[in-house]
């Protein structure tokens, strides 16, 4: 009996029935490749010397990485990728003001549930939240994709996590996803599929099932995946107009590995340097901390901007701290200047910038220096990830973010 | 093939491989100054054509940027040789053009700086000291592949 991604696959590939370890051609129904990886794929695209690429309507290019440019040769890319969207008539573009890929294919209706998604972007697995088979590819790949409209994939066999237990006050989905991640290190669920199920995830928001489907990269995850229910349902009939299909794993399925989590007693969680896997209770970390980033496809979205908030309220972000606050898109940060979020930041000492990945990936706006702290909301801490290779980069909830800020060194939310 | 080996150790993620910051660069050549200077400020300068990597498991974790093997091609890697590979990197790298070689146990037998020989056809590396080790030897396809240097030299070459 098939899992979610065998059955995805299998229609995609227009067979009856595949199995974990079969090679197929999947026919793919969403391509999105940013500002960064963009530029690759257009001229492999190029190479391969194919005039039209397969479907205009299926191809999303969002420009999030370093909006707005920052330099001539970001400046260039840009360049690139708008004239590769007016020739080929891209029809889904979203230029410097739109806000993060993973936030916004979603939020725009792009992605639904039964999907195959690929984007030249890793955490392309955030997408699995709406009940699709979303994965990371390169920039050849994508390339392949443009041209023929589909690629070859392995099918994964499924690591599904059976998540129970009520979250305590000060739990976030962001502790969950890194206590498993330091459970089965950062090549536990290598070439896997990692599904999110159980109690916990039943309960949780679309916003904290992305948090869970976005790191599933950071443990080697192929894609993230929560099987569709009546909040996916509700979500997706506001914001596509495009035919879905929802697809649930059979327990009893050969290539179904399950791993029982119980979160009631959990604890913040921060990942320390320098691997994802490098999981501590907050309690247990006695650090320093020179900048604070709020944002990303991790955590930027309304629901963190909010935590994060109710903390930072009539309080001060510490001195010689930085504290940088950057919704994950023009939808999030709308909302959050109509619910006056946005000046709790400012007034408390924050700085808040425009929808983008910011520091996440140390190639834009807060960049770190040699030695020093980063205590960021986003999923990478690999050394050098955010600017120097000899900064520190420590990963947490929203909430122990801004309690952090408060306190000039990283601490429990009260 | 032969060539030195430069050692590296567990999950050697893609911001080591080339950061995050030089990925507005496309060409081989921008990208490889930079190749893992995370780690080792000089690897550019010291690692010469047909060089190998060896390295322990999870090579190539994190972001799916195909910067990362064009930086390897760039200093001239011959091949990566690893305990394991991570998935995305696995694909752009034989895309590409850069062979990736598992071999378990490989960081037992060889040290920084040995001189290591590698034979595709028989899928056995011989390290400094005469030991052997076998891979799993790549399919004939992707020795195409990788022998006209990535997929879409290959694609062209077959029309």
């Amino acid at each position: 009996m098939p899992t979610m991604s065998e059955k995805i696959l299998a229609k995609a590939s227009g067979k009856n029935q595949v199995e974990a370890g079969d090679i197929v051609i999947a026919n793919i129904d969403v391509a999105m490749a940013h500002d960064l990886t963009g530029p690759l794929s257009v001229e492999s695209f190029e190479k391969i010397g194919t005039e039209k690429v397969w479907d205009s309507s299926k191809i999303v290019i969002p420009f999030d990485h370093q909006v707005p440019a920052d330099s001539i040769d970001s400046a260039k890319n840009h360049m690139i990728m708008r004239k590769f969207v007016k020739e080929q008539g891209i029809e889904n573009f979203y230029d410097v003001n739109a806000g993060v890929c993973h936030q916004i294919l979603p939020e725009l209706g792009h992605v639904v549930p039964g999907e195959v998604v690929v984007g030249a972007d890793s955490h392309t697995c955030t997408h699995g939240a709406l009940g699709a088979f979303s994965t990371g590819i390169g920039s050849t790949d994508m390339a392949m994709v443009f041209s023929e409209g589909n690629l070859w994939f392995k099918v994964p066999e499924t690591n599904r996590f059976n998540i129970t237990g009520k979250l305590k006050e000060n739990v976030y989905a962001k502790d969950v996803i890194l206590n498993i991640i330091g459970q089965v290190s950062v090549d536990g669920s290598t070439y896997k599929a990692c599904e999110f199920a159980g109690q916990t995830v039943s309960d949780m928001s679309i916003s904290d099932r992305m948090v869970l489907c976005n790191m599933a990269i950071e443990m080697g995850g192929k894609t993230g995946l929560v099987e569709p229910d009546k909040k996916t349902i509700n979500y997706v009939e506001k914001r596509s107009n495009k035919p879905y299909k929802v697809f649930k794993t059979d327990l009893n399925s050969s290539s179904l590995n399950i791993i029982d989590i119980d979160v009631s007693d959990l604890e913040p969680q921060v990942a320390c340097p320098h691997h994802v896997d490098n999981v501590k209770p907050v309690s247990e970390v006695d650090q320093e901390i020179d900048q604070v980033f709020l944002g990303s496809c991790t955590n930027g979205r309304l629901s963190d901007l909010r935590d994060a908030a109710k903390i930072l309220k009539g309080n001060k972000v510490a001195n010689g701290v930085r504290m940088l606050v950057i919704p994950a898109s023009k939808e999030i940060y709308s909302k959050a200047l109509d619910e006056g979020l946005l000046k709790i930041f400012v007034d408390a000492g924050a700085l808040v910038s425009a929808p983008c990945c910011g520091p996440c990936l140390g190639g834009h706006t807060g960049i770190i220096g040699p030695d020093e702290v980063s205590l960021s909301t986003s999923n990478r801490n690999f050394k050098g990830r955010q600017g120097s290779p000899d900064g520190k980069v420590y990963l947490s909830s929203a909430a122990v973010a801004a309690a952090s800020a408060i306190e000039g060194k990283i601490v429990v939310p009260e | 093939m032969k060539g030195t080996a430069w050692k590296f150790g567990n999950d050697i993620d893609t911001d080591i491989i080339v950061p995050g910051r030089y990925l507005i660069y496309t060409d081989e050549e921008r990208l490889s100054e930079h190749c893992m200077e995370g780690l080792d400020a000089e690897f550019n300068e010291k690692c010469k054509k047909g060089d190998f990597i060896v390295a322990g498991t999870n090579f190539g974790c994190g972001s799916s940027r195909e910067h990362a093997p064009i930086a390897l091609k760039g200093v001239g890697v011959a091949a990566v040789i690893a305990e394991s590979f991570a998935r995305i990197f696995y694909r752009n790298a034989t895309n590409v053009g850069v062979p990736l070689l598992e071999a378990p146990g490989i960081t037992k037998i060889v040290e920084d700086g040995d001189e290591i020989e590698v034979d595709m056809e028989k899928g056995c590396i011989t390290s400094a000291n005469g030991e052997t080790i076998t891979f799993k030897k790549l399919p004939p396809f992707m020795l195409e592949i990788l022998e006209q240097g990535g997929l879409i030299e290959y694609l062209k070459n077959k029309k």
